[in-house]
């Protein structure tokens, strides 16, 4: 590799990832859709445009400079020479600069403070309070209410009404984990034995994808989750179905699944709300199959996916906490029937 | 000749760090779920003159040899409760699991069949509902309670306050004859 062809292929493989922040549009900072992220994009934008434009001017001012340098026959006839003219317009070109990089600067920090107030403005008028808790490698999401029973815990699908304010309270049960769902608002960390909050608001419905952002592990990559925007009567639709207890089994092989469940050992981890189960180690499963994922968006959610990912979840996402629970073909296919159930 | 001899000595020192097994994570269970391969006597005597037959399946060495599943071992006692009734070792309901007393016998195989099993006061059997490997990590976990374990292996640290020093910093107190003596052939291990 030499000389312009070299140079080429670096500038190509160096731009190639710029090519794809814009691909990937369901988590991305510059798709922003909730009033955090688009007040922070727009500072992003502002504060990109007007570095930009600075630097061609401090380019421009070089290459000025360098091209009105005195020849080396003059500078060696007369060393010392001043000249009175251009002395003085530098004199107020210099000024001038510093005045307008302290104005500037002045301008900045105020755009920024505003954001900071804009982000900050969302405090206090929620009106949906949510627990997250994190968990190597999956997130426990409860919806709290002055009514018990309107509270209920589910696990990496987030739903939120279109328009409202949402506070999202953040702890964690382990390690460092990182709330981040770059198209609604910026990061806040989940730290053990402290609570943290975020204020979430989305303009606009839709699915925005949300990622850990805090190494904490093996499968930390595999620890995402979605924050699902609805219309607010198709929330609050969601969220009675969710305070619902488990459906019960429908068919024989969904029965028989719900045995299994309960004999083997899920029990032990899982709450299904309305069965004897209620573990606390694993995620809500009460309605486990009305999510568009599996195991924190590791998978998209399917009868084919939840079977595999039971099978032998360790496969999908090696040093998970779910173990592998020896389970017989006709035992597996039960309780996959019983869990795709869990609507 | 500086350089090189210390790119040697940091070569060296990879080398060595791959040689360390005591944090190998293995996450795929070797085997299907077991029930009985492990045959462990709760009694030293036996007919004849010879002690009990005791046959072991050797996994003692993967599990109290890997700081990894001892540290798993460590969150699964909470995570299922078994705290509820021992505390953390000190015992509550259930008998103290940090000292050297053992009704049934301190040996790593003695304390899997404890739990798969249960005992017939108050310890309930998690055969079937706690996965074998995960039964393995517990019961290496509660042999490092008493110091049993070797301290580059025991859990070091607790991410709370706790009354006692940690697992590696605990004067080892080899199973004794508590309730029952144990086998004869493992003596105190
Ligand atoms: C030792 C505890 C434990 C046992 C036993 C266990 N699980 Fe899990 N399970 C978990 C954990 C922890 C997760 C989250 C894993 C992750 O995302 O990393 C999980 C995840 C799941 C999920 C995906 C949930 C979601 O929100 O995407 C399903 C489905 C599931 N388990 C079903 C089962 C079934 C069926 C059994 C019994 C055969 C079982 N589990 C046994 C701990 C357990
Ligand atoms: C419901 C309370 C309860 C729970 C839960 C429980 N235990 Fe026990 N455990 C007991 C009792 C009571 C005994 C004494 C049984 C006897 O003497 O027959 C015991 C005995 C034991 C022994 C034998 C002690 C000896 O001296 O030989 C071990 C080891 C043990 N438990 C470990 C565990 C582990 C590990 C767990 C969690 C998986 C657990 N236990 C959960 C109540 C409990
Ligand atoms: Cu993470």
């Amino acid at each position: 590799m030499s000389g312009r062809a070299g140079n080429v292929r670096f500038v190509l493989v160096v731009s190639a990832p710029l090519g794809l922040t814009a691909c990937n549009v369901w988590q991305s900072a510059l798709d922003a859709h909730g009033q955090s992220a688009e007040a922070v994009l727009r500072q992003f934008y502002g504060f990109t445009a007007l570095s930009a434009g600075i630097w061609l001017l401090v380019i421009f001012a070089m290459i000025g400079a360098l091209r009105r340098r005195r020849s080396l026959a003059e500078r060696l006839a007369a060393p010392l020479e001043r000249r009175s003219r251009p002395e003085a317009f530098a004199t107020i070109a210099v000024s001038t600069a510093i005045g307008l990089t302290a104005a500037i600067l002045i301008g900045l920090t105020t755009w920024s403070f505003m954001t900071g107030r804009t982000l900050a403005s969302l405090r206090g008028r929620e009106t949906l309070t949510l627990l997250v808790t994190g968990d190597q490698w999956w997130w426990q999401v409860r919806y709290e209410d002055s009514q018990a029973n309107r509270t209920f815990t589910t696990a990496n699908e987030i739903h939120i009404p279109v328009g409202q304010p949402v506070k999202v309270k953040l702890e964690s049960n382990d390690v460092i984990h990182s709330f981040w769902v770059p198209s609604l608002a910026g990061k806040e960390d989940l730290i053990p034995g402290h609570q943290n909050e975020i204020y979430l608001k989305a303009e606009r419905p839709g699915v925005y994808r949300g990622q850990c952002a805090e190494f904490c592990g093996y499968q930390h990559a595999h620890m995402s989750f979605l924050v699902v925007a609805d219309e607010i009567p198709d929330f609050e639709a969601w969220r009675s179905r969710q305070v619902a207890t488990a459906a019960s089994p429908t068919g024989e092989e969904a029965a028989a699944g719900q045995r299994v469940f309960l004999s083997r050992g899920c029990s032990i981890c899982h709450t299904v709300r309305g069965t004897p189960a209620g573990g606390k180690v694993g995620p809500d499963l009460t309605h486990v199959a009305s999510r568009k994922t599996v195991a924190a968006g590791t998978l998209p959610l399917s009868r084919g996916s939840l079977a595999a990912w039971i099978a032998d979840p360790q496969a999908i996402k090696p040093g998970t906490n779910m173990p592998r629970v020896a389970l017989d073909p006709d035992e597996l296919n039960a309780v996959v029937a019983y869990v795709a159930g869990l609507q | 000749m500086m350089r090189s001899a210390a790119s040697t000595v940091l070569l060296a020192a990879l080398l060595l760090t791959s040689g360390c097994e005591r944090e190998k994570r293995e996450f795929k269970s070797e085997r299907a779920e077991s029930g009985d391969r492990d045959e462990v006597a709760l009694s030293s005597l036996s007919p004849g003159a010879t002690p009990p037959q005791v046959a072991t399946s050797g996994r003692a060495a993967t599990f109290e040899g890997n700081a990894y599943h001892v540290a798993q071992g460590k969150r699964l006692f909470t995570w299922f409760n078994c705290n509820g009734c021992h505390a953390m070792g000190g015992g509550d309901s259930g008998p103290p699991l940090m000292d050297d007393k053992w009704i049934y016998g301190g040996t790593i195989e003695n304390i899997v069949a404890t739990i798969r099993e249960g005992r017939p006061n108050g310890m309930p059997s998690f055969r079937g509902k706690i996965p074998d490997d995960q039964i393995w990590e517990i019961a290496a976990f509660v042999r490092s309670m008493g110091g049993n374990l070797s301290k580059n292996v025991a859990p070091q640290r607790n991410d709370d306050l706790n009354p006692f020093p940690a697992e590696n910093r605990r004067p080892p107190s080899p199973p004794t004859t508590g309730g029952q003596p144990l086998p004869a052939s493992r003596g105190t291990q």
